[in-house]
């Protein structure tokens, strides 16, 4: 994928398109990934926080995907206060290290859809896999993926996330809070939703196994 | 529920009767919406047509058996990748072009053939029903072999088009509205290089930098721009008129009328210059092809053209992509003698 390199220089990084880094170890992402498991646990799985702030799951994500999301971070092209301070603690190689470690997990299933009505599932599932065009929601698994599991290095699979994530991030979208997506594709759609088209296809796709059975 | 209606109450054609109130408000907020994502309105005498969803189909009163073919027919419009080795022989599903499951209007909504049709078409020179405009796009689009007339496939695919148009009067006298890939003004110049560029940063990350699109599994996320798994030289999208209207009503995805009309000609213009399998009109000779189809088809197009960055002639090969044939044999002339 050509865009990484090329954010990278813009942001000054492009020593690590080079030779300064060695190549990326999940055994050691493993041990940097201590700081991590207090909110995105163990096993990667993270938690969906009812009416808190949701830790997404990591498990099973494109390596290359967490990897921009952390530099993301570390630039301030998006901005979490949970996030920051761990995120400020590594270095290059640990990024690259912690991405291989918690793509190389198995993914978890989603939490976050318990109790939700027939009809919200069903719109839900539309809004996924059909989009509705009448307000110009393009499916999101013209993006995501079939089954919205993921394409490539730029698309992340959103299947089996937590619902409680799913929703904070469009909704930040909507705002404008996050906007560190290329060429505001993701922005584009979540503005035209609505509150409840978030909800009801947050629910959905966290009852949605995270990768193919 | 009937919901078509001429935007314009002059024409007369009294297509509302029932409910006018109704539909005048459920139309006057669907053309807010396609206005608000830079969609020109309806002009005057324009029919105006919301075709019905799915969800319609499921409250309609019609046969369940009806029902059944109609989603099977929208199941091949949308995955017609099931088709794949049989009637397919590239990564493109009907839905690649023709965006929102063939209902949206500047994406070349299919309706219109169902109440267009039979008519003359000039690309093939004779009286073209529904199935054969179907069997147009198999050939050409999917650089396939289109499924046997009056087949099961083909007549599912009918009646999908069909049900989209219900409430249209057959052979409808007004223009319709958003038919087709209608193109920006062609700018005064276009240019290669502006276009490989744009394509660069506004196309690639899902169409890949050489227009190889994107497949996970068998299944395709980002059709083929060019190259072996997208449309053959025959198809309507090769001309640089029909690329930049599709280009400008619905590139990048998501994003519609965000590209310049210059961008989009000069976008088209550069992926018109690359290669992709031959015209199924290929008698052997691109000389001599584009001779026979240049007057009706390929004027618009690249194809027989020197390319100007390194002089390689379109279309001057005898690759057929995927498929082992040139020409399905249902693509023949019709004489009705
Ligand atoms: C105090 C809790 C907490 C800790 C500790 C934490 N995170 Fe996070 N993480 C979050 C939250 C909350 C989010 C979602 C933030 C947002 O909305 O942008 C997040 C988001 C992320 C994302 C983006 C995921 C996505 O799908 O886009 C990555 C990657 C990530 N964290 C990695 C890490 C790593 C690696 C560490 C350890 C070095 C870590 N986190 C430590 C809470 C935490
Ligand atoms: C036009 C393409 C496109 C469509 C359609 C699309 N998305 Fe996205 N989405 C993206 C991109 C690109 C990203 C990655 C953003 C980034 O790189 O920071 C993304 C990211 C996301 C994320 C954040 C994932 C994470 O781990 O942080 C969520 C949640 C999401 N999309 C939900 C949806 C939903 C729900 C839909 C359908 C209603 C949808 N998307 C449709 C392009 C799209
Ligand atoms: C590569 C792009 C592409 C694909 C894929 C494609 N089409 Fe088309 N289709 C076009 C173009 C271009 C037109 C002509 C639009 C115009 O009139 O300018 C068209 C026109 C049509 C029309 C006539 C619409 C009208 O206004 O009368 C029908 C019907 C149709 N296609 C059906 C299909 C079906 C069914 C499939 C799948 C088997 C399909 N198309 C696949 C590009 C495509
Ligand atoms: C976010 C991903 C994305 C971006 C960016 C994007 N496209 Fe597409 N494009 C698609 C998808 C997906 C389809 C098929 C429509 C569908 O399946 O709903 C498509 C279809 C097409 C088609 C018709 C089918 C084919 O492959 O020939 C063309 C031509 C095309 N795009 C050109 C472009 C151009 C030119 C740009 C840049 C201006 C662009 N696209 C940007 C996702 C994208």
């Amino acid at each position: 994928m050509k865009k990484i390199p090329i954010l990278l220089a813009a942001l000054g990084l492009a020593s690590y398109s080079g030779l300064a880094f060695a190549e990326a170890d999940a055994e050691r992402g493993a041990a940097t990934a201590a700081i991590c498991m207090a909110c995105h646990q163990a096993d990667g799985s993270g938690m969906n926080i009812a009416g808190g702030e949701s830790w997404p799951r990591l498990a099973g994500l494109d390596a290359a995907y967490i990897s921009r999301q952390l530099h993301d971070y570390k630039s301030g092209a998006r901005s979490n206060a949970s996030m920051m301070p761990f995120v400020n603690m590594l270095n290059e190689q640990q990024i690259q290290d912690v991405a291989a470690y918690y793509a190389s997990l198995p993914a978890t299933q989603g939490k976050g859809s318990e109790g939700a009505d027939e009809a919200t599932l069903k719109r839900g599932q539309q809004l996924a896999e059909r989009g509705d065009w009448s307000d110009y929601i393009v499916s999101c698994k013209s993006c995501h993926g079939p089954d919205n599991q993921g394409a490539g290095d730029v698309f992340p699979g959103i299947s089996g996330q937590h619902a409680g994530y799913i929703k904070a991030q469009l909704q930040a979208w909507k705002a404008g809070a996050r906007k560190n997506d290329t060429q505001d594709l993701m922005g584009s759609i979540a503005r035209r939703m609505s509150e409840d088209d978030i909800h009801a296809v947050a629910v959905w796709l966290a009852s949605q196994n995270s990768v193919a059975k | 529920m009937i919901r078509t209606l001429s935007y314009a109450a002059l024409s007369g054609t009294l297509l509302f009767s029932v409910n006018a109130t109704a539909s005048d408000a459920t139309t006057q907020q669907y053309i807010d919406t396609l206005t608000e994502l830079g969609y020109p309105a309806p002009k005057d005498d324009e029919l105006v047509h919301i075709p019905p969803t799915m969800e319609d189909l499921e409250n309609a009163k019609l046969h369940p058996e009806l029902k059944r073919v109609i989603r099977k027919g929208y199941d091949l419009f949308t995955n017609t990748q099931q088709l794949r080795g049989e009637n397919v022989f590239n990564n493109m599903n009907c839905s690649s072009c023709h965006l929102g499951e063939g209902r949206m209007p500047f994406s070349a909504p299919v309706w219109p053939a169902a109440v267009t049709l039979p008519n003359f078409r000039g690309k093939n020179d004779h009286v073209n029903n529904l199935e054969e405009r179907i069997a147009g796009c198999f050939t050409y689009s999917m650089n396939g072999k289109p499924p046997e007339y009056g087949s099961d496939n083909m007549l599912a695919m009918s009646a999908y088009h069909q049900w989209l148009a219900k409430g249209v009067a057959m052979y409808p006298e007004q223009p319709i509205y958003g038919r087709g890939f209608p193109a920006p003004d062609r700018p005064e110049e276009l240019s290669y290089a502006r276009g490989e560029a744009a394509f660069e940063e506004k196309c690639s990350v899902c169409h890949g930098s050489d227009g190889e699109g994107l497949r996970v599994g068998d299944q395709t996320v980002f059709p083929a721009t060019w190259g072996d798994m997208s449309n053959n030289w025959g198809a309507g999208i090769v001309r640089i008129f029909t690329a930049a209207g599709f280009i400008k009503n619905n590139m990048p995805l998501g994003q519609p009328n965000s590209l310049s009309d210059q961008e989009s000609w000069d976008i088209a213009y550069y992926m018109s210059n690359q290669e992709r399998p031959q015209d199924p009109r290929y008698t052997g000779d691109v000389k001599e092809t584009l001779k026979n189809t240049e007057a009706r088809f390929h004027k618009h197009s690249m194809y027989g053209q020197a390319r100007e960055t390194d002089g390689h002639v379109l279309g001057d090969h005898s690759n057929t992509g995927e498929k082992s044939f040139l020409k399905p044999d249902t693509i023949r002339p019709r004489t009705f003698e």
